[in-house]
């Protein structure tokens, strides 16, 4: 049941990434990159991970909303013309390898529901799970691995967050603070 | 109707939107407060807190949601949520001697499903959901809420909102 809807999910996925690519109009193909995320979304909640899922979904509707402010509202833009005959080939067989090299790896991937951690009785996921409520006291286990066990790598990402949202407000500011200043000694 | 009341969309989804904003404020409050007992977290309740600006933004206009949350309130509140996750993260070398060390339930340990538990992990949460419902906040602002300006005889895109621009040559 679960694999078979996540099968159904992917070949939406799949579609809705080709109608995003090949329509010419902005607004389709925003749309598009919505219902691919909102599929992920619920991939996240079929195979058990509702934390992912909730971040996955709002995550999704603040960008499209974003996307579609930023985007749409003032440029309404239109891509024609067709595709060169040499790099529609070379993609394209570019994409066949690169199907080939991942038909290889999921091959070699554990079952469905058999993860590879249940292989490795000494990997630290184990202990993770074993020992996380009482050593954290926190019960979503999520929550007890990337703010207690690995907080260090949320401190890491918080960092991205916070670097990358101030350098783009400052590379968003058109005027600098010194040219303002001279304006104003001008008038 | 003045040109006040005009801004934002239609009267439905002003009417709508006054009901649910409170909701969904309470559902990323939620999220974030509750993040170490049941699905959610700090990202994702944050996320949901600027959720409700942006819906304040689309549905009344942008000066009542900058008039809740403005651009000073913004920007402080993304540094100091960003600042005190790091400084929970260095009180943990100061009282216990290791960086993020849950010191507090090492010391006093809570009672499991209860709301006081699991040590620094809920504050950790409320500091992630300050800095980046703030800070998503800023990106839509600063993304979204444009205006077209005439600089140099050249029409351009920018964004006024977040810096005090020179209010000339605005159409």
């Amino acid at each position: 049941m679960v694999e078979s809807t996540i099968a159904v999910m992917t070949i939406f996925m799949i579609i809705a990434a080709i109608i995003a690519l090949e329509t010419t109009d902005l607004l389709s193909a925003v749309i598009s990159v919505g219902a691919i995320g909102v599929a992920v979304s619920i991939c996240f909640l079929l195979v058990g991970a509702p934390d992912i899922a909730i971040t996955q979904m709002v995550v999704e509707v603040l960008s499209l909303i974003i996307l579609i402010r930023a985007t749409i509202r003032h440029d309404l833009t239109t891509i024609n013309g067709d595709r060169e005959f040499f790099g529609l080939t070379v993609t394209l067989a570019f994409l066949f390898l690169f199907f080939l090299f991942g038909l290889r790896a999921f091959w070699s991937l554990p079952g469905f529901g058999n993860p590879v951690i249940s292989q490795f009785p000494e990997a630290p996921a184990n202990r993770y799970i074993s020992s996380g409520l009482s050593e954290t006291g926190a019960t979503n286990i999520v929550t007890a691995v990337i703010l207690d066990y690995r907080g260090y790598d949320t401190l890491g990402e918080a960092t991205v967050l916070f670097t990358a949202i101030w350098g783009a407000l400052a590379i968003m500011r058109v005027f600098s603070r010194k040219k303002r200043g001279n304006k104003n000694e001008d008038k | 109707m003045r040109i006040n009341e005009e801004t934002g969309m239609s009267l439905i989804v002003k009417t709508v939107s006054r009901w649910l904003k409170g909701f969904v404020f309470l559902f990323g409050m939620y999220l974030t407060f509750y993040g170490h007992l049941t699905p959610g977290g700090g990202f994702s309740g944050g996320v949901v807190i600027a959720c409700t600006f942006v819906l304040l933004t689309l549905a009344f206009g942008k000066e009542r949601a900058l008039g809740k949350l403005g651009k000073t309130l913004s920007s402080v509140l993304d540094c100091s949520g960003a600042l005190l996750f790091l400084l929970i993260a260095l009180a943990g070398i100061f009282i216990s001697g290791v960086f993020f060390e849950n010191f507090i339930e090492k010391n006093y340990p809570g009672k499991v499903f209860h709301l006081f538990s699991a040590g620094i992990i809920p504050l950790c949460n409320i500091a992630i959901a300050i800095k980046v419902g703030a800070s998503l906040f800023m990106v839509f602002i600063i993304l979204a809420v444009r205006r077209v300006i005439e600089v140099d005889g050249k029409r351009k895109l920018i964004s006024t909102e977040f810096f005090d621009m020179p209010e000339r040559k605005v159409k």
